[in-house]
């Protein structure tokens, strides 16, 4: 909200200077935004008086005047149109300078000496009117400094309101504020009843409430009629700038006022042409489906939640929102009726949003205002209207609800409680001080106090919202720091889990970049690679983040490919994040990989990354649970691999992620460099680790037998690993595969696998013998279960 | 050969020089093996004693003895020399170019956001805090309607809520972490919960999705000036200074009384700069003394206890501790950007 800072001084004078009120009014809650100066700087720019107007002896267009400035007389050559004697408009007198830089000097035009310049409110940066001279208002005073006679040596503060203030969306509220947190008296505007001069009025009706527990809506409407204003009157020029400096064009004075009173006091208005109604007025719900037309010419339909301002023939409003079209002010207005309800916030808030609506009135009644305060806007719209448009006035009108809007009851204050929420010590007498100045009124004993709220405080309710004002008047700097007493639980950590901070840093140090994707993405995109079902957003940003993520790899590969784009061709990238489905969330932790195996450099030969590059780094994520032995690799087709590198990664019996090389296809469409590699792994049951237990080391030697099965190719070695695994029993310490050959020397169809036998008793040595005996029994039951053969045998 | 112990001094002498010219290892040995080996010229005199009569022999004895261990010590002397030779030249040959850059694998390296998360947590952490987690899709109570929002609130104007077309809708903040932890646990509770958040907002300042940090504490006799204390020390910590902090009163309908944290500038301490848009302070989290309602919403009793609440976010302190000045970048993972916090 934009404020005036010469309004706000003429409610309310502190004596500070612009950065210390500002200061103090973010402190005390009303964030100073911005502040900018109202008008441009205008030294040598003055009011004039044109005294006389010639046409120019050589020039059709221009004319030469006489502008006086009191004191000395001008000769001006001027080309506006619209220059007439008696006419005030800005004068720059020689050496002044003008906004854009020009700097005016003694000139000839068209041999006619001109001894200043005559300006438009364009030429001197006040608003953008270019098609005249600026024309000021009669009553200003010739020579007098141009910026002080428009009060352009103004400040403009934006005031930054949170949502339950809205006792303060009005000059009067923020005036309230710096008198409480400055401690100064208030000086409103004295606003006298107007007193009638013809009996007119409009009738209006509350049909809502009738039942004990409907809805009242509105619960108090106060009407005025006022008739025979001079059509077309404009608003007073004071008010039009101070309305412009609020951000508000001037249009007509039946609406600038209702604008004004609306700023100034913090109640919006409404203001009919009174020709245009028929019948009476009636607030009520909307009936269901009943359509209203907006201003901008939507028509929208209204749910019967919806409280309307209707005439006999249709509905002239959405009530504290909007008006409708038909009934509004015009040009040739001439009789007014005049609006001020009071709509409980309940019954306004979110109305005028669920139809794209947020209006200055929505705003104000969805947040609160004051309930007492409806005549006091009609009066000084009344007495505003009176003085620029004249008009007789009809008597002020108040209906009412069947039921009256619940008066406030005192809230508890306890003295204790303030100390103890805040860990301030703060003087019983100074609560109490500070709870007067915002307007309560204290009763009670000084270690516990009732304390009523003023009627526009609608977020002063209950002891906290004391408490807060208490805080925030007294200063949040005064309150001290302290630190907590008491003993702290030690934090549950069980050595079980596996910190994701592990799992990455494992994945740092193997070359790999942490990357964070949005968790939306495209659904085409998406459904290529992973068709399962995504969860679609309601209200997308844009097609490209639509839907939920179902794999971590979508987003990966996108970087793949940007970072390709940027001459970037060795990618190594993990995630760790969560993926979304109808069932729910689950945290993965995910990797892709492209280009070589390792950074360009010297005395290493160059190598394109392959599957078990990547997969000894999904190797040692396992690893660190403890408990590799529970994991296989499957071989499973994934819609986004490569049908022959590609596997299921199961933990026991359960599946837990999967590794393998993008598919071809998927490779070329992405324009990615071929080959690309991902993987991703569920952290929670593919990372949860076993908690060690001890075994003895055994003091006696190992024996060491290699052997090399003949297999079909087709055979896993996980199935050879098996075998061996089961038949060699527990004196096998440890399994290597050392080599898998295919080729000339070996039956086509057939590859050999060699492995190397680490065999090992913990209670005796072994014997050469045993060894033998137990190699022997491998062999065996290779040949039964797997058809395989020794090779060099 | 020389036969009689006459000859001695000569021997030496020549010995002597042979040795000292000698230029290998080989070449020295060979020579040992002329004068000291089974056959060599001295152990043949030694041989010779034998045969002569006592007087004769102990004299001689002597003689060869000292003349032995003479060419013995010029022998090792010398076998000492070549060695320390032959490793210099070896060391030499081994010599490699220590300005050549080492082979394997390049570190790679944490996201920034990340780095600053895990400097949070650790904070927290010692200060006695559990880490705290909670689902991103949401459903409205969680969200808000336990956080004292109700339904029409304005502040839900504030949010840009994402909705599913059941009604659930992606978490606009780490709140509902707060909620979810109260509903499971009764005091003394102290959490902080990070993780993404969502709001329908996406310009020059503002990415769809970013990390916030929520914290909380409830117990007895917790006060604002605790909440003061805490967000100050960590504000301290965390960017390793003694930064300024100040609370400007503000509204959230979760907290009351609700602040707004500022710290002085920690690009330019203060004196004003294009990161605090000249004003000396940057805003960096919003906080309070927990709302009654909350409480009474998950049965924790308001009068027994209090609390406070706070949010942070990451993204935007990871912007001021490394000097970021796109928000945007954190989820473009352009490697010149991520490779820059290794």
């Amino acid at each position: 909200m934009k404020i005036s800072l010469n309004w706000l001084r003429d409610w309310v004078d502190t004596g500070d200077d612009v950065p210390a009120l500002a200061h103090a009014l973010t402190m005390a809650g009303l964030e100073i935004e911005g502040i900018a100066a109202a008008g441009p700087q205008l030294p040598g720019v003055v009011v004039g008086e044109v005294k006389s107007v010639t046409k120019h002896p050589d020039a059709e267009k221009l004319n030469v005047c006489v502008v006086s400035t009191g004191a000395e007389e001008f000769q001006i050559v001027c080309g506006a149109p619209n220059v007439r004697v008696g006419m005030k408009a800005p004068l720059a007198t020689i050496g002044a300078k003008l906004p854009n830089g020009t700097e005016i000097k003694r000139a000839k035009l068209r041999g006619v000496e001109s001894a200043g310049m005559l300006c438009s409110a364009r030429e001197l940066a006040i608003n953008e009117e270019a098609s005249g001279l600026y024309d000021l208002p009669a009553d200003l005073k010739p020579g007098q400094d141009l910026v002080g006679a428009l009060g352009l040596d103004d400040t403009i503060f934006d005031v930054n309101l949170t949502p339950n203030r809205g006792d303060a969306m009005s000059v009067q509220g923020v005036a309230r504020e710096v008198a409480a947190a400055r401690g100064k008296p208030l000086h409103p505007p004295v606003i006298e009843p107007v007193v009638p001069t013809i009996t007119d009025t409009f009738p209006v009706r509350i049909e809502t409430g009738k039942a004990a527990d409907a809805p009242v809506g509105c619960y108090k409407f106060v009407g005025r009629v006022i008739r025979g204003i001079r059509s077309h009157a404009a608003s007073p020029f004071w008010m039009q700038e101070r309305l412009r400096r609020a951000g508000l064009r001037p249009i007509s004075a039946v609406v600038d006022i209702t604008n004004y009173v609306m700023l100034e006091l913090g109640a919006p208005m409404h203001a009919y042409d009174l020709a245009k109604l028929s019948g009476g007025i009636s607030v009520r719900f909307a009936k269901p489906n009943e359509k209203l037309k907006l201003l901008d010419g939507r028509e929208i339909v209204l749910t019967p939640d919806v409280l309307v301002i209707a005439d006999e023939r249709s509905i002239l409003g959405m009530a504290g929102v909007m008006g409708g079209e038909h009934s509004g002010i015009a040009d040739g207005t001439v009789d007014v009726f005049f609006e001020c309800a009071f709509f409980d916030p309940n019954d306004v808030a979110g109305r005028g949003r669920r139809y794209g609506l947020i209006t200055d009135a929505s705003q104000r009644f969805e947040r609160g205002v004051d309930p007492e305060l409806q005549e006091r806007a009609i009066e000084r719209a009344t007495q505003l209207l009176v003085e620029s448009a004249g008009g007789k006035v009809g008597p002020l009108v108040v209906t009412r609800a069947s039921r009256s809007y619940p008066a406030l009851a005192p809230v508890r204050l306890r003295h204790s409680r303030v100390e103890r929420v805040l860990g301030a010590k703060i003087d019983a007498s100074i609560v109490q001080s500070l709870l007067e100045r915002l307007g309560m009124v204290v009763s009670g004993s000084a270690g516990q106090w009732q304390v009523t709220p003023p009627t526009w405080r609608f977020d002063v309710r209950i002891e906290e919202d004391l408490i807060e004002e208490v805080a925030r008047l007294h200063g949040f700097e005064n309150i001290p720091e302290a630190a907590e007493i008491g003993a702290h639980e030690p934090s549950p950590w069980t050595e079980t889990q596996i910190r994701n901070e592990r799992a990455s840093d494992l994945l740092v140090d193997r070359g790999y970049q942490e990357a964070i994707n949005y968790a939306f993405t495209d659904q085409a995109y998406q459904s290529a690679l992973c068709p399962e079902p995504a969860v679609a957003l309601s209200n997308a940003i844009s097609a490209e983040l639509a839907v939920m993520r179902v794999s971590l790899w979508p987003g990966l590969l996108q970087a793949v490919g940007s970072n390709q784009r940027r001459q970037q061709p060795r990618v190594r990238l993990f995630e760790v994040g969560r993926r979304y489905s109808a069932a729910g969330e689950t945290e993965v932790i995910a990797g892709v990989v492209t280009g070589s195996v390792l950074p360009e450099q010297w005395g290493v030969e160059s190598r394109k990354v392959d599957f078990f590059d990547v997969k000894a780094d999904v190797e040692a994520l396992i690893g660190l649970t403890g408990a590799a032995d529970a994991f296989r690799f499957v071989a499973e087709a994934h819609p986004a691999l490569h049908p022959g590198q590609s596997a299921r990664i199961y933990r026991g019996d359960r599946p837990v992620g999967w590794l393998g090389a993008v598919h071809p296809e998927h490779s070329k469409r992405l324009d990615l460099t071929y080959p690309v590699f991902v993987f991703e792994l569920e952290t929670a049951a593919g990372l949860a680790a076993v908690v060690p237990e001890f075994e003895e080391i055994s003091r006696y030697p190992a024996i060491r037998r290699d052997i090399a099965a003949i297999v079909d190719e087709g055979l896993p070695v996980e199935a050879v690993r098996a075998v061996v695994q089961q038949s060699a029993g527990r004196l096998l310490k440890r399994l290597t595969v050392l080599s898998v050959y295919q080729g000339q020397q070996l039956q086509k169809g057939k590859k050999s696998i060699a492995l190397g036998l680490q065999l090992q008793d913990t209670s005796r040595t072994l014997t050469d013998n045993e060894a033998d005996a137990l190699v022997a029994q491998v062999v065996e039951q290779l040949g039964r279960q797997l058809n395989a053969t020794l090779r060099d045998q | 050969m020389t036969d009689t112990v006459l000859d001695l001094p000569a021997l030496i002498d020549a010995s002597r020089a042979e040795i000292a010219g000698s230029a290998s290892l080989d070449d020295l040995e060979q020579i040992r093996v002329r004068l000291l080996g089974k056959k060599g010229s001295v152990t043949e005199l030694l041989k010779s004693l034998g045969a002569m009569d006592p007087e004769a022999r102990r004299t001689a004895g002597a003689k060869i003895n000292e003349a032995k261990q003479t060419l013995t010590g010029a022998l090792e002397e010398r076998r000492a020399a070549l060695e320390a030779a032959k490793l210099a030249a070896q060391l030499a040959s081994d010599a490699v170019d220590v300005t050549l850059p080492g082979r394997g694998q390049t570190i790679g390296g944490l996201h920034p956001v990340t780095r600053v998360r895990r400097r949070i947590e650790q904070i927290f952490r010692n200060a006695g805090f559990t880490i705290a987690d909670g689902p991103e899709i949401e459903d409205d109570w969680h969200n808000f309607g336990a956080l004292n929002i109700p339904e029409n609130h304005p502040a839900r104007a504030m949010h840009d809520t994402f909705y599913f077309p059941d009604g659930r809708l992606l978490r606009t903040h780490t709140s509902p972490v707060q909620v979810r932890s109260m509903e499971k646990q009764q005091p003394p509770i102290r959490l902080i919960a990070p993780g993404r958040v969502y709001r329908n907002d996406s310009d020059m300042t503002h990415t769809p999705m970013f990390h916030q940090v929520e914290g909380l504490v409830v117990d007895e006799g917790i006060s604002f000036a605790n909440m003061k204390a805490i967000l100050h020390s960590f504000m301290r910590e965390l960017f390793e200074k003694d930064v300024k902090m100040r609370l400007r009163p503000s509204y959230f309908p979760f907290t009351e009384p609700s602040a707004e944290v500022d710290i002085s500038c920690v690009s330019c301490g203060g004196s004003g700069c294009r990161v605090c848009k000249q004003t000396g302070w940057v805003e960096v989290s919003g906080c309070g003394v927990v709302h009654p309602n909350v409480l009474k919403a998950v049965n924790i009793d308001p009068e027994r206890y209090t609390g406070y609440a706070f949010g942070m976010g990451i993204d935007r302190l990871t912007m001021l501790r490394y000097n970021v000045n796109d928000i945007r970048l954190y989820f473009e993972n352009d490697l010149r950007f991520l490779k820059q916090f290794a």
